[in-house]
């Protein structure tokens, strides 16, 4: 184990070797995982001896409490920080003594390229907004490891209930660029017909919830989705995200009690970028961040580099496994950082220095720290590198030109999937618009067949 | 009161349903009419408690789970069921109600018939979030690709003559102003299993407020077997040609008393209990301020902003010319619901009987 600075986090210990008390995770293959989940993390040891008589114990639902002579206060913070678990460091070297999953060439190399359109789709999308030729956008950059490794470790029937950053899970899944380019302009093939801003996409056929702008809402039903796979038996669990700022919503603490208590087959994946817009996580909660509020719940929690790919696709693999076979909730809190703003109505350089965001540009880059060690293996080559990003680029603009081009649904879709079936106020409010619009056509765009 | 609730389910007008319901195929859809059929006579929370058999028993799919309802819930509207249906369909949730609601959401987004339960209607709100912005979108905002219409929220809402701000709250207007949700109120016994069994079968999300007054109180035959009334159907439940009054719920009992006094000094009163507040039967209720002229509509929540001032406005807009007076509120009044002075505060059945005449001799 060794100490160092990731940044604003402060110190954080990146914990990466078998044999100490922190090595839960990832030996060389799923089933050889060991979670010895009783050791974990656990730094309130000295507070549970009892210097009374056994004997005496209360016997409270939930165990035995023993008694102390000592008014001892639980300390509102451990010793140290939760380590953060990692398989390669900063050169894209795997750490010595790291156990982690062995990829295939097929699989490693699809999620670099996964990674590599992630990041390309945002910065050609974005650069589309800033022409005013799509309303609003929102990237993922500096978070590709989380969308595409933690996508590629579940299996397609895990059930997806996304906050908003993570496409990459979709793409994993087979979103093309086309349908996330339709959606983004709202066009007649866009599958929520252009009712929402750009990047709340959702795919029935890909097990990929709809995405809804407020925060945390997706947590408490979550849990709902997932009691509804464990009554069925299925072989499958729900992956749920949230950010740091979304860990302070009310659903948030309602889920996770939910989870536990319903013993719910439900992966919560914590994406901890430091910003919740323009609020610091300092100013968001003083506990050592996401991952310790697991176990007051009593969820089996792990915090994670989530910005080393290997790693998050380790602990995502192990996390669905438990989950899935032990019928349980896990809660993963992934490190990372928001490199982008949050939106494209928003300019992060007025709240934090622009170093900062260079540096987990560069230095803590998760598509360079990948790539080196696809490489490393001789997967990947240079030519290879700009035949991607050349086919990708091409392909993104003409997607763009497509989606621009195509028309919008017609207005009778304002009125539809509100209910089952219109009923008849709004029936009459669309026989009243249709009016309106024949008396006043130039008061409404051209592109929404009437 | 039990006695004169006992006449509610002999509605006069015919009730055609419009369309079929999911997943009904073993239940019928029956006209008010038919109801005159006997049954057993039992009280609403009972009527309540056979709905939930009847639909955890015909769909293996159905869930019922809220605040202590395991052991039959604190009003025992769930009492025998997770004997009869084991603990994992049955179940008690942590007091948690933007958990229940969320949980719901999610169960129903799978397929399931999520039925959750508000312990109150006054402890709804902290589910108001998902509630608005979540259920009633979840169909809209994904183009139809998924929905959550499996949920019914059932909540006891109303007066209760000791339950001060926090055991008494009409909240339904808050509800009746967010597209995507239906919501439905019933009267009596017989009308709530009906109404029941339809918003749980209903495709779309809905809200079904309990008048938790009424759950000892108002007794009926109900029958026995497996029935659903109608949604969005208005019920004309007396006949009248000088006033029509509207009202919902527990409200109806003290507008039918009001009605009968009325009728002593010779004003012939048309009640109408909307059943459904929205999508609601706006034609029924023009179709009779049309023969009558006057309307009064009648709820226990503050009137400023309650639900009585869109039925106002919209048959305004419709009959304006026909109206003979002003459209009268008699509603709770603009303060919390109040514990001693609960009597001052409930649109009783004088205020109406005064508004009536007020009305009528306008």
């Amino acid at each position: 184990m060794k100490t160092r600075i990731m940044g604003f986090f402060g110190a954080v210990n990146q914990s990466c070797f078998g044999g100490d008390s922190y090595s839960y995770l990832c030996r060389s293959s799923v089933s050889s995982f060991c979670f010895n989940s009783s050791r974990t993390a656990n730094q309130l040891d000295s507070l549970y001896v009892s210097d009374d008589d056994n004997n005496q114990a209360l016997d409270f639902p939930g165990g035995k409490v023993t008694f102390s002579s000592q008014m001892r206060f639980i300390s509102e913070t451990g010793e140290n920080r939760v380590p953060c678990y990692r398989v390669l460091d900063d050169n894209g070297e795997p750490i010595i003594g790291s156990n982690y999953e062995q990829l295939t060439k097929e699989l490693a190399v699809k999620m670099y390229g996964n990674m590599v359109t992630l990041q390309m789709m945002d910065t050609i999308f974005y650069e589309a907004q800033r022409q005013g030729r799509i309303s609003f956008y929102v990237t993922s950059l500096g978070e590709e490891a989380i969308n595409i490794a933690s996508a590629a470790a579940l299996t397609p029937d895990d059930v997806v209930m996304p906050q908003y950053r993570e496409p990459g899970v979709l793409l994993w899944r087979g979103f093309t660029l086309q349908e996330f380019a339709n959606q983004c302009f709202g066009n007649k093939a866009d599958y929520g017909k252009g009712r929402q801003m750009p990047i709340h996409y959702g795919s029935n056929k890909l097990n990929y919830f709809t995405v809804s702008s407020p925060i945390a809402t997706q947590l408490p039903q979550a849990v709902g989705a997932a009691y509804s796979l464990k009554m069925d038996k299925k072989d499958a669990c729900v992956v749920t995200y949230i950010g740091d700022g979304g860990t302070s919503e009310g659903d948030f603490h309602a889920a996770l009690n939910f989870a536990a208590v319903m013993e719910a087959p439900v992966v919560f994946i914590c994406r901890n970028n430091g910003w919740a817009i323009s609020t610091h996580i300092s100013e968001q909660f003083r506990s050592d961040g996401i991952v310790v509020k697991g176990q007051a719940y009593g969820i089996r929690s792990i915090r994670i580099d989530g910005n080393d790919a290997l790693a998050v696709y380790c602990a995502i693999h192990a996390a669905r496994e438990m989950a899935v076979s032990e019928q349980r909730p896990i809660l993963v809190e992934c490190l990372t950082y928001r490199v982008g703003h949050h939106s494209t109505s928003d300019d992060s350089t007025k709240y934090r220095p622009i170093e900062e965001i260079e540096y987990w540009k560069s230095a803590r880059n998760p598509v360079n720290r990948y790539r080196k060690w696809v490489e490393r293996n001789g997967w990947w080559s240079d030519e290879e590198d700009r035949e991607l990003r050349s086919n990708v680029r091409k392909e993104l603009l003409q997607v763009i030109q497509l989606a621009e081009k195509t028309d919008k649904h017609p207005v009778t879709e304002l009125f539809a999937d509100v209910y089952d079936a219109p009923p008849l106020n709004l029936q009459e409010q669309e026989k009243q618009l249709r009016e309106t619009i024949t008396r006043h056509p130039k008061d409404y765009p051209s592109s929404v067949p009437v | 009161m039990a006695a004169k609730l006992r006449s509610y389910g002999r509605g006069l007008a015919p009730l055609l349903w419009r369309r079929g319901l999911s997943n009904a195929s073993s239940s019928t859809m029956i006209q008010q009419q038919q109801q005159q059929q006997s049954g057993k006579s039992m009280n609403l929370y009972s009527a309540i408690n056979q709905a939930l058999h009847i639909v955890l028993e015909t769909d293996p799919r159905a869930y019922v789970f809220g605040e202590d309802v395991s052991f039959g819930g604190v009003f025992r509207c769930t009492t025998g069921l997770v004997d009869r249906f084991g603990k994992n369909r049955v179940f008690n949730t942590p007091l948690c109600e933007q958990g229940i609601v969320g949980f719901g959401i999610g169960l129903a987004a799978m397929g399931n018939r999520a039925i959750a339960e508000i312990q109150f209607a006054d402890y709804i709100y902290p589910a108001f979030d998902q509630i608005v912005n979540e259920a009633a979108k979840f169909r809209y905002r994904s183009g139809n690709q998924f929905n959550c219409g499996g949920l019914t929220i059932r909540a006891p809402y109303g007066a209760v003559e000791h339950g001060g701000h926090y055991h008494s709250q009409s909240p339904e207007a808050f509800f009746c102003h967010v597209p995507g949700i239906k919501v439905v109120i019933p009267r009596s016994p017989r009308e709530a299993k009906g109404l029941l069994l339809s918003c749980i079968r209903d495709p779309n999300p809905v809200v079904f407020f309990e008048p938790k007054l009424l759950y000892r109180k108002a007794v009926e035959e109900v029958p026995e077997d497996d029935y659903m009334l109608p949604l969005s159907e208005a019920e004309v439940i007396r006949e009248g040609s000088d006033i029509t009054l509207v009202g919902w719920g527990a409200q109806l009992s003290i507008m039918e008393q009001a009605c009968i006094d009325a009728e002593k000094d010779g004003i012939s009163c048309e009640l109408i209990d909307l059943k459904t507040l929205i999508p609601w039967d706006k034609e029924t209720v023009e179709t009779s301020v049309r023969k009558t002229g006057r309307l009064l509509i009648s709820h226990e929540a503050p009137v400023t902003g309650g639900f009585g001032a869109e039925i106002s406005a919209s048959i305004v807009e419709r009959c304006f010319l026909r109206l003979e007076a002003p459209v009268a509120r008699v509603c709770g009044l603009d303060t919390p619901f109040p514990l001693v002075f609960e009597p001052f505060y409930v649109p009783n059945k004088n205020k109406i009987l005064d508004a009536i005449k007020s009305t009528v001799n306008y």
